[in-house]
């Protein structure tokens, strides 16, 4: 069991977890990622690291509700307990001197990308960070990003702040601006990522993506995170989870992440039934 | 004249019914009653020079068992078997008898060898379940400190070892539950848990610290436990633990499952009892395993299990070849699992959304000996014939992980990246570190990771006692 010292709803729907796990804390490096199990019937699942503090001792994690796991992780309460956590997983970012870097977030990867850039930065790189939302209510940790960052920039799908758009939109004018980009960076759902890639392809600039698969133990014993990049079949958790987004397989990440699509919906309602009948008693 | 015969004859195993059993997760075997142990090991003819033992990786003094057995002496037996085995109810489930100690049986020579492996599960079983099990009296502590990196059979030996011989042992485990393939890759149908984890409350009871989720490698290194937290020595037991695939055309189409993935979801994970448990598990209905070692068939018999209409063995060799225990493979007959002999899978074939649907498969015919001294399957051209299947699993065997060597220097690793060890020590070419288990012999039986386990601890007591 793991103390969660801070459980909190930042923005509809996307939690920040922070845990006591002072080995983790200690070994964490940005792009890498943990493996949760938030009780003791759970699954497995990854998350990327988006903070971590050996003082405390402590890591943090941006989540989204999306299934039974982390519906559950969702109503834990600061101060509650999770049942398992390993890591620190993962090949971590090669952070460099690059010249101007793209740092590039959706969703959950506001959160993860945050470490990255506030590396890159370090290193001596203009680092640009872009993140998105569908709306300027569900934008969160621009504050951080924006001190780590020499410019940043929002995109929003409705226009409620910033550009209207995406991530992929914003990069394009960045482009169109005269910006020399030397390298990008993107995390955020699959299809954020893989629009990304598409953008940065067109101008030839060499572009990291953290892929998501599913996955069960994350040390390579299992080979359930497969994934094909540049004709090769790579083990997401040990090979990456970071690959040259141009020579990523995207259809069949996307096939592989929705083979327990029915699964999981099933889970996801049941819990939410009993959870309902717990809440009356 | 009948009587006599029943008298000398080999007690059978009561086991429950296969069209029963081949819908549920309980262990088969039901395991010996008092009264036919005693009417088995009375069998026993109580050589000069027992061949049994020679034939038994970590030599149980197999005689003295079973004449303790034949004595009623059920908890006595279970002790003598543990002097040289620390897993007994394990071993008694999962070793190759039939290649070791019963293949060595006078006995055996003119009708069927003594059931010893039967007898080493029922002393073991007897002892747990009637709570005679004793803490071994511990040696006084030594004040060392040994770092055991993994908990699988071996691991768990040498915590057991060297807790008893009073140092002080923590277990690393990366996963969140212990017992390594104990626990992730035996079924239950074969190996219960609760006996897994009897086995564990035992070393945690004799002073054993058990620290999951801990990837060496990762959340420390070899070198730090060494250096910075205190440890006096450490062997590393952690597996193969990395999976094999197939180079054939759609591998990676959903429903394809490497047999680590497929045993890990269903046995770790419980995805077997779904949705009570929350990992999901695809449950085929017309199921392909490729391969015919003991985990393909604890794979084709889990999916049997999970309500397949047909499960396939589909194996390029021919029944002679095939590696897993004789039982697995006359339980997985019995269980209506079908073999697919002499047959190679050359491609998957999907739908359009990716998952799998159907297979390619190639006949095969047995040619000159291979340099694994096993005759080479050669394709026969132009038989290729198709198979619909919607789940396939691999079980074509596993590599070496690099998670933990890699991040070992001074560690030597063979050309495919198993840790060099000195067999009869365990030693390996990093000073006070040691190996055993399939991460230094690559994929082989749980009694030989054990045997492994009781040489290093062994010799790891040798340095903490007088030095590398």
């Amino acid at each position: 069991m793991y103390k969660v010292v801070r459980r909190d709803e930042i923005v509809p729907n996307i939690h920040l977890i922070e845990i006591e796990v002072p080995g983790i804390a200690e070994k964490a490096k940005p792009g890498q990622f943990v493996i949760i199990m938030p009780d003791e019937t759970g699954e497995r699942v990854p998350f990327s690291m988006s903070d971590w503090n050996i003082e405390k001792g402590t890591i943090t994690i941006f989540f989204l509700e999306v299934g039974i796991s982390t519906a559950k992780m969702a109503r834990i309460k600061s101060g509650g307990t999770i049942y398992s956590i390993a890591g620190p997983l993962g090949k971590p970012t090669s952070i460099d001197n690059y010249g101007t870097v793209v740092c590039g977030g959706g969703c959950y990867g506001i959160g993860a990308i945050y470490p990255i850039a506030r590396a890159m930065k370090e290193a001596g790189n203009k680092v640009i960070s872009i993140i998105e939302a569908r709306s300027a209510y569900l934008l969160y940790m621009e504050e951080s990003l924006k001190e780590a960052s020499d410019q940043f920039f929002v995109s929003t799908a409705d226009g409620s702040k910033g550009t209207k758009g995406r991530v992929q939109e914003v990069f394009a004018k960045l482009i169109d601006s005269g910006e020399k980009i030397d390298r990008s960076y993107f995390v955020g759902c699959t299809f954020m990522m893989m629009n990304c890639s598409d953008i940065t392809k067109q101008y030839n600039i060499k572009t990291m993506v953290a892929l998501n698969p599913i996955m069960v133990d994350g040390t390579g014993m299992c080979g359930c995170c497969r994934v094909t990049v540049g004709g090769n079949t790579k083990f997401a958790c040990v090979d990456g989870p970071e690959f040259d987004g141009h020579q990523v397989d995207w259809k069949e990440i996307f096939e592989r992440k929705s083979v327990y699509l029915k699964d999981e919906a099933m889970a996801y309602q049941t819990y939410q039934q009993t959870e309902c009948k717990v809440s009356k008693v | 004249m009948e009587k006599k015969k029943e008298k000398n004859s080999r007690q059978p195993m009561p086991e429950q019914l296969p069209e029963l059993r081949a819908r549920n997760f309980d262990e088969v075997p039901y395991g010996y009653s008092p009264e036919t142990a005693v009417k088995e090991a009375k069998r026993c003819l109580k050589c000069k020079k027992p061949g049994c033992i020679t034939g038994c990786p970590v030599q149980v003094k197999i005689p003295e068992f079973l004449s303790l057995i034949a004595k009623g002496d059920f908890a006595a037996a279970a002790r003598k078997v543990k002097e040289t085995n620390a897993l007994p109810a394990v071993s008694g489930r999962v070793c190759p008898q039939e290649l070791q100690c019963e293949s060595k049986c006078i006995v055996g020579k003119k009708g069927e060898p003594i059931a010893i492996g039967n007898l080493e599960r029922f002393c073991a079983d007897y002892e747990r379940e009637n709570n005679l099990v004793e803490l071994p009296e511990k040696s006084a502590s030594t004040g060392k400190k040994v770092a055991v990196i993994g908990s699988g059979p071996a691991g768990l030996t040498v915590a057991g070892d060297l807790i008893g011989l009073g140092h002080a042992v923590t277990i690393f485990e990366a996963l969140h539950k212990t017992g390594g393939v104990l626990f992730y890759g035996i079924p239950e149908f074969r190996l219960p848990k609760a006996i897994v984890e009897a086995e564990v409350d035992f070393l945690e009871g004799m002073g054993v610290k058990i620290e999951v989720d801990s990837i060496i490698g990762n959340i420390r290194t070899v070198d730090e436990l060494l250096s910075k937290d205190g440890f006096d020595a450490a062997f590393i037991g952690v597996g193969a633990g990395l999976p094999s695939f197939i180079r054939i055309p759609g591998m990676n189409l959903s429903g394809v499952y490497s047999a680590n993935e497929y045993l890990t979801r269903s046995n770790l994970m419980r995805a077997y009892l779904f949705p009570e448990y929350d990992t999901p598990l695809i449950f085929g209905r017309d199921v392909a395993v490729f391969g015919a070692g003991n985990v393909a068939m604890d794979a084709a018999r889990t999916a049997m299990r999970l309500g397949a209409e047909r499960v396939r063995i589909v194996y390029r060799r021919s029944r002679e070849e095939m590696p897993a225990r004789a039982a697995e493979i006359h339980h997985a007959e019995e269980e209506r699992i079908e073999f697919f002999l002499l047959t190679a899978p050359t491609r998957l074939f999907g739908d359009e959304t990716g998952r799998l649907i159907g297979m390619e498969c190639l006949k095969m015919e047995l040619g000159e000996p291979d340099e694994s001294g096993r005759r080479r399957p050669v394709p026969i051209e132009g038989s290729e014939f198709k198979l619909d299947c919607d789940l396939a699993v691999v079980a074509v065997g596993s590599g070496a992980n690099p998670l933990l060597t890699k991040s070992t220097p001074g560690l030597d690793l063979n050309k495919w990246g198993y840790i060099v060890a000195d067999p009869e020590t365990g030693k390996t070419t990093k000073k006070a570190v040691w190996a055993g288990g399939d991460i230094v012999t690559g994929q082989a039986t749980v009694i030989s990771a054990m045997g492994a386990g009781r040489k290093a601890a062994r010799s790891i007591h040798q340095y903490l006692t007088w030095g590398w």
